[in-house]
Order: C-alpha cells, then structure tokens, then sequence
C-alpha cells in the first residue's frame, strides 16, 4: 500500500495527477487526510527546488534611515538583504560548523594565531570583476579601521596584521583565537569589491540575488545573479522582494491575504492564532538571543554574592517563560550561552526557582529595604510584565522590588549599562568566547553587569586559544560555573525566532544562528507549482 | 477685482510667511531639546565611546546651536534641505517622493470624502430631524468615534484577508501602474475618509442650518422655490465660508495627520518617514518635515482664509 502511496504521491509532485484526485486514492487506500498531505508535502521536496517565480518576505525591523552599507546593518530587514546580494567567506550551517564560501579552505598555525584563508578562484562579482585576495584584504580593513563606523569593528579588534600570499590571505592575530573563523561568518563581513572603500553602499557582493530595488524603509528587490558561483545551489526564485512591514498586524495580515509568502516576528501571544490559518506554518527555532535582569557586581546592594544568589533563586523561570514567551522558548541558567553554541558545556545543573533558599541567601546579605529595578517596553517585547511578575515571584521569598519604568527614548543611553539593575536583551554571538568578550570580561566595553575579575578573564583567554575541542568544552563548563555562581546576570529564557511562511513554500531549514533559516529563507526557499 | 481684497490677500500671503519663519525656530529649539543624542540613537545600544566621537565628529554636531539654524535656514531658502545624518542621503531628493505618495493619497481621499460630506450634508439638511438625516449622521458620527487603527484593521480584516479584494498592504513604488496603485490605495483612503467624513459633513449641515434661519429663506419659500433650490441657490452660498475653512482643515489633517493609517496600511509616506527619523534623533530630516508640514498647514488656511474673503459679498463689492 505504501508504495503505491508513494508512486501516486511523486506523480503529483510531477504534475501528471491532480491533488484531489490523490487524496481520493490515499483515502479509498484507508490513509488519513493529513497523512496523505504530509506525503505530498515530502515528494514535493523530494522532487527538488521549484526554479523560477518571485518570492516574497514581510519583514519587520527596516526604516527609512537604512542604507546598503553592511558595516552599518544593524536591523532585520538588512541583515535579511544582505544574506541574498552579499558573500561571505565562510557561512555558519544549522548545525553550527562553519561552511567555506568564498574562503575556499581555512587553516591556522599551532598556535591559533596565525590564520590562512585560500581564496576560491573564479568567483564573479556583480558588476563582472572576479572576488580576489585583495578584495577580501580591503574588506577587512575597511571594518577594522579604528575610525570606522562598523558593527564589526569590536570582533576584528585582534587582528595583528593582514597581508596577501599569492591567492591566500594570511592574517596574523594579537592573541591566539581558535574561533578566528567563527569571526568571519560575522553577517556585516560581506565580501565587496576594493572592500566597499569606493562606495559602501553600492549593494555590490557575489550573493544570490543583483540588487535592483532600493527603497529603504519600503521595500528591495534582486534578480537572480546569472553568473552566481554556486550556480542552482541556492537562489531558486527568479526574483526576490522584501516588503517592510513594521506593524505586527499588518504583517500578519499581509502573510493571510498571500501578499507576501513569509514573515518574519510573529508574536509569541498571537501565534496560536496564526497556527490555525490555513496554509501557514509556523517556523520557531531556539536561538542565542535572551532577555537579562542585569545587576552591577561592583555597586551597593549588589556587591554582595549573597544578595546576587538571592535574587536569582528568586526568578520564578517557568512561570515567566509561559507567561511572557507562552513557551516559545528555553529558561535560562543565568549564564549568556545555550545549546546553540558550538561547545556548549551540557552537565550544567538547572538553576531553579527556590523562595526559601533566596530568603535564606537574602538574610544572610543583611540588606533591607526594596531594590529598585529600571525596565521599559524597548528593552524587549514583554520586559514591563516581566518585571512585575519578577516583582511578585521576589515577594514569595520576602524581597521587595520596586520597579521604574523608563520612556523607550534614551533607555539605551540613560539606563542600560548606566543604572545599577535593568532588563536588557542580547541577540548572541557566533561564539561563546565571543559572547564572554563582549560583555563579561574587565575590559569589555559593553560589561553590563560590570562583573570584573582577572582570574575569569585569565580562563576565557585561555579557552580562546585553546585548539583541542575536549579541553576546551571542559574550560567552557568551568567559565559557566564561575557565571553561574558568581556573576551579576539573571537569565530567565532564551527567546526563539519565531516566523511564518505561507501557502505553497517549500524548502525552509530552520537555522539557530538567526531568523528567517539564518537571513537565507529568501534564497533557499522556492514556491511549490 | 478691486484693491481692498489684493491688500487683503497680500497681507494674509505675509502674515503666512512671517508665521512659517516663526515656526521655523520652533522647530530648531524643539529639536535641539529632544532627550539623546543623534550619535547614540544611530548606534543604538552597540555603541562606544571610540565610535560615538567618530560619528559625532563627523555629523559636525559639535558646533553651536545658533550657527546651525543659520546654516540650515540658509540652505533651506536657496532649496536645499541638507542631507540626512543616519543615512547621508539627499533629504530633498528622499522626501521628494514620499511627499508625492502622501499627495497621491491625500488627493484620493479628499475626492472622495469631500464631495461625498458636503453632498450628505446638504441631504441631512433637506431632510432635517428626518430619518434619513439621523442616519446619515449617526453613520457618520459612528465611524469618527471608531479610532482608525480600528478602521483600518476592520478593512484590512474583510477587503484583504476574508475576501481578498483589496491588499492589505499599499506599498506603492515609482512605475507602478496607475490602476494597481488605485488598488493599493483603496484600504487607506477608505479608512481615511471614514475618518474625515462626520466632521466636514457636521459642520456643512450646521452652516447651512444656521443660514435656513434667516429672513430671505423664509421669502424663497414664500416664492414657492423648492427645499433643494433653495439651499443650492440661497443657502450654500452664504455658508461657503466655514465649510471651506473646515474642508481645509480635514484636507490638512489627510497630508499631516495620516501617520498611523500610514503604519497600519504600510504605505510609504511622510508620516512613517518622519517617525523613523525622529526615533533616529536624525535632526536635519524632523526638521525638513516640520517644516514642509506648517508650510501645508499655513498655506491652507490662507486658502480658507482667501476663499472666506472671496465668499463675502460685501468684500467683493466694496461702496
């Protein structure tokens, strides 16, 4: 029976029988409706990537204030343009290894501090010249010059010196860092000729799709590159559109009404909602990015180790992970990394909301009096209602907490990193080393919880040069202990990235790097016929 | 035409302007005292104090306040609007087509809304304390209370996802044919027709009413004219004046006042612009848009002002 299923599911895929027909067959054979399609469903994806047609995103998190410019993507809709025109030497896979681009292999020295990239041979820009060493070399400079504006500029901070050898670039390090590759997958890195120096913001790489709509704010659009390197690999629709849709509704709407056939932040108190349109499916993938209740280490109350214990083990995880995310997400374990992460120590204990142990902890800090925390809508979706029910999972245990909520305006100049205890989000980082330089060390510009201590500085740049994968992952768990136990941060949930594709798209692979299959949900998706 | 009402007009042309430079240095001081600071907002929390320096340098923010105003009002009056700080984009050039969108829809909208209000009020006045008068305007009265967010989402509910008919969203863009873009912009111009529609049709019933009182509407109807003769011939004539001044007032409201039908319809206009780069602290575009904002305000009420003067007979024929 089920081979006959099958014969009649691929026939479908090939057009040569009609839907209903099959479903009639599937249904006289005795199998369910829903079965039947899911069949269907699989030979279409078994029959192989539909070429041809435009597909089209809804995206939030675009303005009119954009440019093309990588160095300066900083919301969505860019990052989302920029994976269909821009290339990049080495690409992070769903599964967290590294995929080599136009970095045609990548070795280091012994000593992880000396990095060399081969450059593939053959690869066409846009405008017809051929990606080279020196392309690459200018790129690179152009995001590491200590004047620029680049987003990238923090992680390309550790490169010594960088010089051309014949078709190698070789690229020598202040320290060891065995995640230097991890570095180069970084999304504002787009490959561009004379590194963008001439004009940043020309939409000029060796990606997908040409630009040829740039409105910003409104929407963008590419046709499919006839000289792309990786030929049909990806890129299957013959053109590509972004449409900004700021408003949560109207996206929502738009995905409805088949204006556009995927999304991009369904929000999590309407997915339910959106489950039951017909033809839409729900696309959440756990991610790196969560949701902090920062507590400076150095600043009174919170210099007290006992004071920060307390008010962990009084966040009441579950609830608030039901409450503001309704499950679309994981709890936290108040350190800034999850599974997502290449070399995630798994054999973490699970911190867990204990009211008695928190008063126990609370008393022996000896403080008194409520503990003011600063929150406001943009700090994330959510952050006002966290904060209260925060306020009331700290009661249980007998802590008061008083909470100020902040206008939106300024709050990321006048109380993140500022105030001594506020919500805040961070989006990840390809790294845990990464995630751990940016914010946990002494030095670290962005020390949110201006937790300081030479000795856990000294155990992440060990791990950075680390090369042995085991030892590392055994640094790693013991880094996280030392977060866990000790630090400034309380980490209730990781978020997830929660999209929506609509009737007939096919081809979607959910990545945990980012949203919308890692910013390639326009380039590897295709319209079913 | 005789030289009281040119004196008039001028003097209307030149009290406009006088108020447009007065509202241009509201909107410098008004700007300049929003909380943040534009080298923040562009970086966003990812910002260092390394690259905040940069970028404030090269914004040239570190000048004082006044000899910004100058330069700006400077450029402004030999038509160039400066450039954008968040994107160094042409702002002339950027707002250019947005203007022209939000004209577009602005225009539709008014087509529709203005003759349709001013036809049902002179219908309810016909009809007065009739059933067909407090229909129309409790119909109308109905669709002003319902804010037009929810307008919007109604339409977009059953035109767009339950029928299909319309799209739900209006991105309109250059080149776009002319019927597709009607298309587009059906949703929003209904919604904001709706939203103008009671007020314009209101005050049309209310003007015309107060004129029925008079002695020489009573002589018409002694005449044997009838009731549509009547407020066509006698009656409208003598009410043009408020209703011009309150179609002006609802015609600006559809330029300036469209930012959350903008949001909700995603149509690319001034509104959504401005609102991005105020967020952005992006003080040259705010200003650029405030200014052309009062400059559509002010010239419409001089417009009112004129058409109320030209109305009058007693101005038009001076002894």
């Amino acid at each position: 029976m089920s081979n006959e299923l099958e014969y009649l599911s691929r026939r479908v895929a090939a057009g040569k029988l009609n839907r209903r027909d099959f479903l009639g067959r599937a249904a006289a054979l005795g199998v369910s409706a829903a079965f039947a399609n899911t069949l269907l469903a699989g030979a279409a994806k078994a029959e192989g990537p539909v070429k041809g047609g435009v597909l089209k995103a809804g995206l939030q998190g675009g303005e009119s204030s954009n440019v093309l410019d990588p160095a300066l993507n900083l919301s969505q809709v860019n990052f989302n343009f920029g994976k269909c025109w821009g290339e990049m030497l080495v690409e992070l896979n769903p599964d967290g290894t590294l995929e080599n681009r136009i970095a045609e292999s990548v070795g280091s020295s012994d000593d992880a501090k000396t990095w060399t990239m081969k450059i593939r041979k053959g690869i066409e820009f846009h405008n017809g010249k051929t990606v080279s060493p020196q392309d690459v070399v200018a790129t690179l400079e152009r995001h590491s010059d200590a004047k620029s504006k680049s987003a990238a500029l923090g992680i390309l901070q550790g490169i010594d010196k960088m010089a051309v050898n014949g078709d190698e670039v070789v690229i020598t390090l202040k320290d060891p860092n065995a995640d230097f590759p991890y570095l180069m997958a970084d999304y504002h890195l787009v490959i561009q000729p004379n590194g963008g120096k001439d004009d940043p913001n020309a939409g000029i790489s060796a990606g997908p799709y040409k630009v040829t709509v740039n409105e910003p704010g409104v929407r963008y659009g590419g046709e499919k590159f006839a000289n792309y390197w990786q030929g049909d690999k990806i890129g299957h629709a013959a053109q590509v559109e972004i449409i900004v849709i700021n408003d949560a509704t109207a996206r929502t709407a738009a995905l409805q009404g088949g204006q556009v056939n995927m999304i991009n932040r369904v929000e999590p108190k309407i997915v339910d909602l959106v489950k039951r349109v017909p033809g839409v499916t729900i696309q959440a993938v756990s991610g790196k990015g969560f949701y902090p209740f920062n507590m400076f280490c150095d600043t009174a109350p919170f210099d007290s180790n006992d004071l920060r214990m307390a008010l962990k083990l009084a966040m009441d995880r579950d609830e608030m992970l039901e409450k503001i995310l309704r499950g679309y997400g994981k709890v936290g374990n108040d350190i800034p990394v999850n599974e997502a992460y290449p070399l995630f120590p798994t054999d973490l204990e699970q911190r867990k909301f204990d009211p008695e142990k928190a008063a126990e902890f609370y008393k022996k800090s000896g403080h008194s009096g409520s503990i003011l925390l600063r929150t406001s809508d943009v700090a994330f979706p959510g952050a006002v209602d966290a904060a209260q029910l925060y306020q009331q999972s700290c009661a249980k245990a007998g802590i008061k907490i008083e909470i100020k909520r902040e206008p939106g305006d300024g709050y990321w100049s006048e109380v993140w990193n500022k105030q001594p205890f506020s919500l805040s989000y961070w989006g990840g980082r390809p790294t845990q080393d990464q995630m751990y330089s940016t914010a946990y060390i002494s030095s670290a510009d962005w020390n949110d919880t201006r937790f300081k201590r030479p000795e856990f500085d000294k155990m992440v740049l060990a791990a950075r040069g680390e090369l042995e994968q085991d030892k590392r992952k055994k640094m790693y768990g013991d880094i996280a202990m030392v977060m866990r136990d000790e630090g400034g941060l309380i980490v209730p949930f990781f978020n997830q990235y929660i999209d929506a594709s609509g009737k007939g798209v096919e081809g979607w692979v959910s990545n945990p790097a980012q949203e919308m299959c890692g910013g390639y949900a326009l380039s590897i998706c295709w319209l079913a016929a | 035409m005789s030289s009281p009402i040119l004196k008039l007009i001028a003097q209307r042309i030149a009290l406009g302007l006088l108020l447009l430079f007065a509202v241009s240095v509201l909107i410098f001081v008004g700007t300049q005292i929003l909380p943040g600071d534009v080298a923040q907002s562009i970086l966003g929390q990812s910002a260092t104090a390394e690259s905040l320096a940069n970028l404030r340098e090269a914004l040239g923010l570190n000048d004082p306040a006044y000899i910004r105003y100058f330069k700006w009002l400077g450029g402004i009056l030999t038509g160039n609007l400066g450039t954008a700080l968040s994107s160094g984009q042409d702002i002339a050039s950027a707002i250019g087509g947005r203007l022209w969108n939000t004209l577009f829809l602005a225009f539709w909208a008014a087509v529709v809304s203005v003759p349709l209000a001013i036809g049902l009020g002179l219908l309810a006045v016909r009809y007065r304390n009739g059933f067909v008068d407090k229909l129309i305007s409790g119909l109308a009265l109905a669709s002003t209370s319902l804010p037009e967010f929810f307008i919007g989402y109604l339409l977009v509910y059953f035109f767009a996802v339950q029928w299909q008919i319309f799209p739900g969203i209006s991105t309109v863009y250059d080149g776009m044919p002319f019927l597709e873009r009607m298309k587009a912009i059906a949703l929003p111009a209904t919604a904001l027709t709706l939203v103008v529609l009671a007020h314009m049709m209101r005050m049309t019933r209310a003007a015309i009413l107060n004129v029925m009182q008079s002695a020489y509407i009573e002589t018409a109807e002694l005449k044997g004219l009838s009731p549509f003769e009547i407020i066509r011939k006698h009656a409208f004539p003598n009410a043009i004046a408020p209703v011009v001044n309150v179609v002006m007032l609802n015609l600006a409201y559809l330029i300036v006042g469209v930012v959350v039908v903008e949001v909700i319809f995603v149509y690319p206009g001034m509104g959504q612009y401005l609102v991005d780069h105020v967020a952005k602290r992006d003080v040259p575009v705010v200003q650029a848009v405030g200014l052309i904002f009062a400059a559509v305000y002010i010239t419409l009420n001089i417009i009112a002002d004129i058409a109320a003067i030209l109305a009058n007979p007693r101005l038009r024929h001076p002894k």
